[in-house]
């Protein structure tokens, strides 16, 4: 098992069984609601990592993306008579151009001055979003027509359990073998040293720019699908602290390492669901099991648990 | 005529919080590289804590003591407890934990205090001083003079007394110092505890203006890591121009374009300000980081 | 893969799934003789003064209530969660209480936002759920499942609009908060401003969070012709907005907040700037104050009581509310003498004179709220307390 996950193939099998076995398990459509959250949110953190782990950019500002992924398949078929589907590619297109555009300036600087700048983007985002809201509802959100493929219409928890599923196996599969094309490897050079990169000749500032733009396309299909299933779209979803929750997903799981944005994910949704039985405490606890994790395990779960268990075998 | 200066004396009293939560920001990273993310939970703790205990029966300028110590033993003991086991850490690794940190105090003063809004009395009562037109409350000057104290004070100590330029040191080059025998752990800790009385300190004087709860230091930690980066990561006097500059760009903004879109103006210019200077405003010039 | 592997694969999924059917523990053998209530509230987050005493009050009367030996012969169990203000998390805690808890109603959703979120969960599992929440959206256009305590944004506006017409005041000026409640209370009150003659000249906005609005008071105080400003908002915003309209020297022309401001704890934030603000407000602000006369007066008065001494703070609508949706969910099964999930909707629906802290509910197959304007009193505030405003004044 070790083995296999160790395989970029290993992985997506273990994932696949993971995602298929796993509602034999569950008493009840709630546990399909979570695990969807958890798939969803694992997406976006992968595309992150990309970004974070991979090519080591920091981005404070990601549910900017996220949210316009949200807010196009509410407003699309709402306002502009678009099919949800058609309004969900728009929206990875348009947060892909934006990428794009803001990431050519953005990415020039460095280390903190690239999370305050980041982070004043997705400011942005969620400001416009709560301001306008003649197309967008405003602070309380609006409701999203629900998705109609070929007249079905997807809803129910356990549907979206498996469209999510789906979706994260497809994102997975991506980032895998993402790391094994030239870009990938450059994404690496880059993550160890920008210069080192630079001297051997990679084009240093067309990799940054393009996995900013992969993360804000991940971002951005993560925010569709999640309103799509909810059924309704709110700031929140687009707003700083969601941009601090997907770093924390992604650096608590283990920067560069894709099962580490899945476990992370699945560690971030759930101890809400977990701790709310602690009432007042929750946040505490919450709190206090962030620092206690990431100062044992300061790599990140994953990458901390492979080590552990190769050293055992050894 | 009368509505700028208005706006200036809003701007600058804001501008003096966001510019010592900025300050608090930069002490920490000099010393320690981290970015500590907590910063907003010092001026909520100054704040809630002097609320409760004055609500006690204490004198005010002995609940105010009593809040800054307190401050002050949280900072050490967020150093020793988190910071300082996970040394080593990628810096990353290090704002999570200080994220985790400002969720804890939160949740920790969530428990202790309460989730209501407080406010403390005016040092020198509610009376508006009109000056040029404009309408300034008394608290205003306490702000804006604690601020320069605060300023004055941290210059003083850094340029003048062996310690603060064991600080100094340690922030240039930390391995050297090490070397010349300065005890670096000393000097971080020293930071982290000099930082959350700043902090304190801004929350003492703030209240009587902006009214606190258990959760106002997330925003205030963003406004002032965005003053910070703004005037220069690292240097002191950049993060007090940063925080005074965000304040005035948010009242500025609010007063002559819209108040709706004033934050969206404030980024704006941070984002221009970035991509023309990619240091911060004062980044570059100091070769001598404090 | 060898037989090892398959272990481990197997403890990862366990691993993964065990959290979560670890809460699935809190299934009880006596669920036979309770009735499950469930309720989200926002009693942590920006939202935490609504779900705080709300929360306090859901416990505090469940306990009486089964005291005094339940509803239709079952004791009540109350399940809260918390979503701290965030509507996804609402609505995953309301697909909990449905698929997991198998609540057969509910009474919660602090913020409009969060409630909207829930709404499709409930109406979908066809359960009773009585929200909390401000805007009129909640319960226009009617659905089938869906109730609520508060007053309309709405009705504020009017009622608000309704006094500055009869001190003939037809030019104001807005300054408004951009959370949920301010926002929304905004958009309602420029629509129906025209109905009563009222032109709105000027308009402000302030964030959720700030803590300083002299420059947009300033503006407003810069256009001529203004003869009273509205400030519809929820939270410290109206308190800083008081007082910086004190400091500014606007008082001479009148401040109206609205029923967002809905505790003793505005009047000690804003301090002496609060004297003369007039506000709408639910009965429960000045029970003491009510003519002996008055229906709504014991049950105000004894609410304020009950919930200041356990709770050890001033009494707000907000905990009112909860109050109110409780006991009409109570009502309403005993009336129905039963726990059946349609059988409680269509009694909640029939609900007729219920005298709550908000006011005396009527409800129909058209009308989800059942109060008119008549909930509302006008109050101003006077050396330092509410004070009712005497009818025409």
């Amino acid at each position: 098992m070790l083995a296999a996950l160790r395989h970029r193939y290993g992985i997506l099998l273990v994932l696949a069984i993971v995602i298929a076995v796993l509602p034999l398990a569950f008493p009840s459509s709630y546990y399909f609601r979570v695990a969807s959250l958890v798939w969803v949110s694992a997406f976006a953190a992968i595309g992150l990592n990309i970004l974070m782990g991979k090519a080591g950019q920091v981005s404070l500002g990601h549910a900017g993306f996220f949210g316009i992924g949200a807010y196009a398949v509410a407003i699309g078929p709402t306002h502009l008579g678009v099919p949800s589907l058609v309004a969900l590619l728009l929206g990875c297109l348009l947060s892909a151009l934006l990428a794009f555009l803001v990431g050519r300036p953005i990415l020039r600087l460095k280390g903190h001055y690239l999370a305050i700048a980041t982070l004043g983007f997705g400011v942005l985002v969620a400001l416009v979003i709560t301001t306008e809201s003649r197309w967008t509802g405003g602070p309380d959100g609006m409701s999203v027509m629900k998705l109609t493929l070929f007249g079905w219409r997807a809803s129910g928890s356990d549907t979206w359990y498996w469209i999510t599923g789906g979706l994260l196996l497809a994102g997975t599969w991506i980032a895998l073998n993402l790391d094994e094309t030239p870009t990938g490897r450059a994404f690496r050079a880059l993550h160890d040293s920008e210069i080192a990169a630079r001297v051997t000749g990679i084009n240093v500032n067309r990799f940054k720019l393009q996995a900013f733009v992969i993360a804000a396309v991940y971002a951005s299909l993560a925010g569709s699908a999640l309103a799509l299933m909810n059924g309704f779209v709110n700031p929140d979803q687009a707003g700083f602290l969601h941009s601090i929750e997907l770093v924390t997903m992604v650096v608590l799981g283990g920067l560069g390492s894709v099962l580490g944005s899945i476990v992370g994910a699945a560690v971030l949704i759930m101890l809400p669901q977990v701790l709310t039985v602690f009432q007042e405490y929750e946040n505490l606890l919450l709190g206090a099991i962030i620092i206690v994790s990431m100062i044992f395990m300061r790599e990140g779960i994953v990458p901390m648990l492979s080590k552990f268990m190769m050293g055992r075998r050894a | 005529m009368p509505e700028f200066f208005q706006f200036l004396v809003s701007g600058l009293t804001i501008g003096a919080v966001y510019a010592l939560v900025a300050l608090g920001f930069t002490l920490v990273y000099n010393a320690s590289d981290v970015v500590n993310f907590a910063q907003g939970e010092f001026v909520m703790l100054g704040g809630m804590v002097t609320v409760f205990v004055h609500a006690a029966g204490v004198p005010l300028p002995l609940a105010a003591l009593v809040a800054v110590i307190v401050s002050v033993v949280l900072g050490l003991s967020l150093y020793w407890l988190a910071i300082a086991p996970a040394r080593g850490a990628s810096a990353v690794s290090l704002i999570i934990i200080t994220i985790g940190a400002s969720i804890l105090l939160r949740g920790a003063a969530q428990i202790v205090f309460d989730k209501q809004f407080h406010k403390l009395p005016a040092f020198s009562g509610d009376t508006p001083v009109q000056m040029l037109g404009a309408a300034v409350q008394p608290q205003s000057f306490w702000v804006i003079g604690g601020t320069a104290v605060m300023v004055l004070l941290l210059y003083v100590f850094l340029e003048r007394t062996l310690l603060g330029k064991a600080v100094l040191a340690t922030s240039a080059n930390r391995f050297a110092a090490r070397l010349v025998g300065i005890n670096t752990t000393t000097i971080m800790a020293l930071a982290f505890g000099g930082s959350a009385a700043i902090g304190g300190v801004a929350g003492i004087l703030i209240t009587p203006i902006t009214l606190t709860s258990y959760d106002v230091g997330t925003l205030l930690a963003l406004k002032g890591f965005a003053a910070a980066m703004l005037g220069g990561m690292g240097n002191p006097l950049g993060a007090v121009a940063g925080g005074l500059l965000l304040g005035l760009l948010e009242a500025f903004g609010a007063g002559y374009i819209s108040s709706t879109y004033k934050d969206a103006f404030a980024f704006i210019v941070i984002l221009a300000v970035l991509f023309a200077a990619p240091q911060g405003l004062f980044g570059r010039r100091t070769i001598e980081r404090v | 893969m060898t037989c090892h592997s398959h272990f481990k694969s197997l403890a990862i999924a366990a691993a993964i799934a065990l959290p979560l059917s670890g809460l699935s523990i809190y299934s009880p053998a006596l669920a036979q003789q309770t009735v499950k209530i469930g309720s989200v509230l926002s009693v942590t987050g920006p939202a935490s003064f609504l779900g705080e005493p709300e929360d306090k009050t859901l416990r505090m009367y469940v306990d009486k209530i089964n005291a005094a030996g339940g509803v239709a012969g079952k004791k009540i169990e109350l399940v809260i969660y918390d979503d701290g203000g965030d509507a996804n998390k609402a609505r995953t805690f309301a697909t909990r209480l449905i698929e997991d808890d198998k609540v057969v109603a509910m009474v919660g959703g602090s913020t409009t936002g969060t409630t909207m979120a829930m709404v499709p969960v409930f109406e979908e599992a066809q359960v009773p759920f009585i929200s909390l929440a401000g805007a009129i959206e909640v319960v226009d256009p009617v659905r089938k499942f869906i109730f609520k305590t508060p007053h309309t944004d709405k009705m504020a506006c009017e009622k608000i609009f309704e006094n500055l017409k009869q001190r003939n005041f037809t030019k104001i000026a807005m300054i408004s908060g951009t959370d949920g409640f301010g926002a929304s209370m905004r958009a309602q009150c420029v629509k129906v401003a025209p109905t009563y003659g009222v032109q709105i000249i000027a308009e402000e906005t302030y964030g959720p969070r700030d803590s300083d609005m002299t420059a947009q008071l300033t503006k407003i105080k810069g256009v001529a012709g203004v003869q009273a400003v509205v400030n519809p908002g929820f939270g410290q915003g109206p308190a800083i907005v008081t007082r910086n309209y004190a400091q500014l020297g606007m008082s001479a022309t009148p401040l109206y907040q609205s029923h967002g401001v809905a505790s003793k704890s505005f009047i000690e934030l804003a301090g002496p700037a609060a004297e003369g603000v007039r506000l709408p407000a639910a009965a429960l602000l000045v029970g003491d104050k009510l003519p002996d006369g008055d229906p709504q007066k014991k049950v105000v008065v004894d609410y304020k009581q009950t919930f200041e001494a356990t709770a050890k703070q001033p009494v707000s609508t907000f905990g009112g509310h909860a109050y109110d949706g409780l006991y009409i969910m109570v009502e309403a099964m005993k009336r129905a003498n039963s726990t059946d999930a349609k059988k409680v909707r269509d009694e909640i629906e029939k609900t007729k004179g219920f005298v709550g802290t908000g006011g005396i509910v009527t409800m129909s197959p058209t009308d989800h709220l059942g109060l008119d304007l008549s909930a509302f009193r006008m109050l101003e505030v006077k050396g330092g307390d509410w004070t009712l405003l005497p009818p025409g004044t």
